[in-house]
């Protein structure tokens, strides 16, 4: 009975540590607590190119994480990209006016949406809509401007 | 535990009952419709040389392997027509000893006894207890109960396995090879122990052996097979009185007779290209 | 003159009816066992021994291989990373190759050969000691009683191992970047944290490690329920459990990867 005691011991403490592993997995080591997705509102941004953004992509305000892209569509009249950004409901503080803007993390990182606040003093709300955007910079577009003044300079010499 | 046998069932009637029975295995023919009865209450030996399908006869009563044709009956009713669940609880009524005992070696001695009780009712642990003991004093065993099963000796396993199928108060034992290999003061408890368990118990008993002078000595009745067939029954003596030449060879352990020392071969001479080793000397 | 060739496609033949037989009987196998899990979850007794010799007695190698592990990531990546600039990204690459990949492959891999092969011969020495068919005879089913528990304690503990194995790994790099190289602890943690996704990373690779625990012990308790009850016939099947297993684990594992993470 006493080597029995000992096993169901070592089972249960071996079946704690496997759970307590997932648990700080799960905790500690992924977005899970940082994130908890669809609570929160979704705000619409119209671009002329998003470059490499993908669903999921983080939403900073100055660096930090407020929310992730939620979708991404063409809207049929205006042939632009728009993006449903999920914004989590403790941010509720975007000021009407912010503007967005498609970063790059690094030269070769992935892309985000960096909120920049404006002025008004009405917040953002479920549903409206951000005027005010920026698109994604893509290299091969800047690397063909780059080599196209250099052209024309050459040009006029 | 035992149920009581139904009335259709009378008591002069043999507990098991084997009908034109034929079994093969592969393109070997085991069994060639052979018949048989175990009578109640008695130690019935099955003999035969290695080989012969001894053990077969056990599994196929057990019913782990299906024959081929025919049929066996326990206690009116027909093993290989049972559903799953009807066999098992037939075979609840069976206790069996393999030949190496196939005691659960994860367990200890007292827990292999109170294995078939633990799986198959619902009896508390003190009652559990009383059993294992009774029925381990019954082999004499009692003071082993806490050993583990690699420490026994091979007698000793055997005489658990025996404890074990009592467990359950089965109606039929059946023994498979229980005297191989042992010394002659583990040979004799064993004896003892079959025939006075058997008595005692009011069981049935199956051996099935090829040691002839242990089975005559505790068999009532005697059936010999060879060559898929039984080819002698009777009692012990009867057995012992037999004439033909087979029965005798296997009853005296003469090297050479109806069974040939020489595995079957092509002649001395073409093996051995005598013809022409003779004519060169020559 | 045609007898070499004829050899030759006698051994092919012979090996694809082999193999096509012990599919057969790997499928038997398998609708036999079905109907006997559920029972078996009703003594939970029993699997809770199993738990001991299949999960805790493998915590040994899996902490140990994890931790090592962890510690070499640590290293590669790191010089890989510092040559871009980017070593403060140590934390998720060691993280996410753990959790995605490395954790449960190895963890399936060790398995095989520390509790498949263990399965295997305990089973096959059970069968050749006739403890199987005694089990039988006492209206005792083997495959409730023996295969079903075995089965479901290596099904719970491989997620469980998996999980031990990328949480000491992920420590493992931390004390090899941030003790030894000098990556910054806090960027080592919130890297990870903004990059590793719970159901994208975390969630899947939970579910390859549940489905590398089915097939191994499939494989496990099929050779060693199969295997010729002879001292040799064991010693091939545990051998056959080891390679199988790895050969399964690695092939679905491809497959899982490609469907999960659809690069």
């Amino acid at each position: 009975m006493q080597e029995n005691n000992m096993r169901d011991i070592w089972v249960g403490l071996f079946v704690a540590l496997g759970i307590a592993a997932l648990t700080l997995l799960s905790l500690n080591v992924s977005n899970l607590l940082s994130l908890p997705s669809g609570q929160g509102y979704v705000v619409m941004a119209e671009f002329d190119n998003i470059g490499g953004l993908k669903v999921r992509a983080p939403i900073k305000l100055s660096g930090v994480v407020v929310g992730r892209v939620e979708n991404i569509s063409i809207d049929p009249h205006s042939f632009r990209a728009v993006v449903g950004m999920n914004i989590e409901s403790k941010y509720t503080i975007f000021p009407k006016d912010s503007s967005a803007a498609i970063y790059t993390s690094g030269l070769l990182g992935e892309q985000y949406i960096g909120i920049s606040p404006g002025a008004e003093d009405t917040v953002l709300q479920s549903g409206d809509r951000i005027a005010l955007t920026q698109s994604a910079i893509v290299l091969e577009t800047l690397i063909s401007q780059f080599l196209f003044n250099k052209a024309a300079e050459g040009d006029k010499k | 535990m035992m149920p009581p046998p139904s009335a259709a069932v009378q008591h002069d009637q043999p507990l098991i009952e084997i009908k034109n029975l034929s079994f093969r295995r592969g393109s070997r023919l085991i069994f060639d419709d052979i018949s048989l009865t175990i009578p109640r209450g008695k130690i019935t030996g099955i003999m035969g040389p290695s080989g012969t399908g001894k053990t077969t006869l056990l599994k196929l009563i057990g019913g782990q392997l299906r024959p081929d044709s025919g049929e066996i009956w326990m206690d009116g009713q027909n093993v290989h027509a049972l559903s799953r669940s009807a066999l098992f609880a037939l075979r609840q009524r069976m206790g069996m000893l393999f030949q190496h005992g196939a005691l659960l070696t994860d367990l200890s001695v007292f827990e292999n006894v109170a294995f078939p009780l633990r799986e198959h009712t619902r009896l508390p642990e003190s009652m559990i207890r009383d059993l294992v003991l009774m029925k381990l004093n019954a082999v004499g065993l009692r003071g082993a109960r806490d050993l583990q099963t690699a420490e026994l000796s091979g007698g000793m396993a055997r005489r658990v396995a025996f404890a074990r199928a009592l467990a359950l108060d089965p109606s039929l034992v059946m023994f498979d090879e229980p005297f191989t290999g042992q010394d002659p003061i583990t040979l004799g408890v064993l004896v003892r122990l079959i025939r006075d368990l058997n008595a005692a118990l009011n069981l049935t008993s199956m051996v099935v052996s090829h040691d002839v002078a242990e089975t005559l000595s505790i068999a009532d009745h005697l059936y010999v097979l060879a060559d898929a067939r039984v080819i002698a029954s009777g009692t012990p003596q009867e057995i012992q009185a037999e004439t033909s030449p087979w029965v005798r060879q296997f009853m005296q352990g003469s090297a050479d007779g109806p069974v040939p020392f020489q595995y079957p071969a092509a002649s001395l001479q073409d093996d051995f290209y005598l013809s022409t080793s003779l004519e060169h000397s020559a | 003159m045609m007898r070499p060739v004829l050899n030759v496609l006698a051994h092919l033949g012979r090996a694809v009816l082999d193999a096509l037989a012990r599919m057969g009987r790997w499928f038997v196998f398998m609708l036999a066992l079905f109907p006997a899990l559920p029972a078996s979850l009703l003594r939970p007794r029993l699997i809770v021994d199993q738990l001991y010799q299949v999960g805790v007695l493998s915590l040994q190698i899996i902490l140990v291989a994890g931790t090592f592990v962890g510690m070499v990531l640590g290293l590669q990546g790191y010089s890989i990373l510092a040559t871009y600039g980017s070593a403060e990204s140590l934390g998720v690459v060691v993280a996410l190759s753990l959790v995605r990949e490395l954790g449960p492959v190895l963890t399936a891999l060790l398995f095989a050969g520390r509790a498949g092969s263990a399965l295997t011969a305990e089973l096959g020495l059970m069968k050749s000691t006739e403890q199987l068919a005694g089990m039988e005879m006492m209206a005792v089913d083997p495959l409730k009683r023996v295969v079903a528990p075995r089965f479901w304690a290596g099904v719970m503990a491989m997620p469980l191992l998996a999980a031990l194995f990328s949480l000491v790994g992920v420590l493992g790099g931390f004390a090899i970047g941030v003790g030894l190289l000098g990556v910054d602890a806090g960027s080592y943690w919130s890297q990870i944290q903004s990059q590793v996704d719970f159901r994208e990373d975390i969630v899947n690779g939970i579910i390859k490690s549940i489905v590398f625990g089915v097939v191994a012990v499939w494989i496990a308790l099929y050779e060693g329920y199969d295997c010729l009850p002879t001292a040799e016939g064991v010693s091939r099947a545990t051998t056959r459990t080891v390679v199988n297993t790895s050969l399964a684990v690695l092939g679905l594992d491809f497959i899982m990867t490609a469907l999960m993470f659809n690069v």
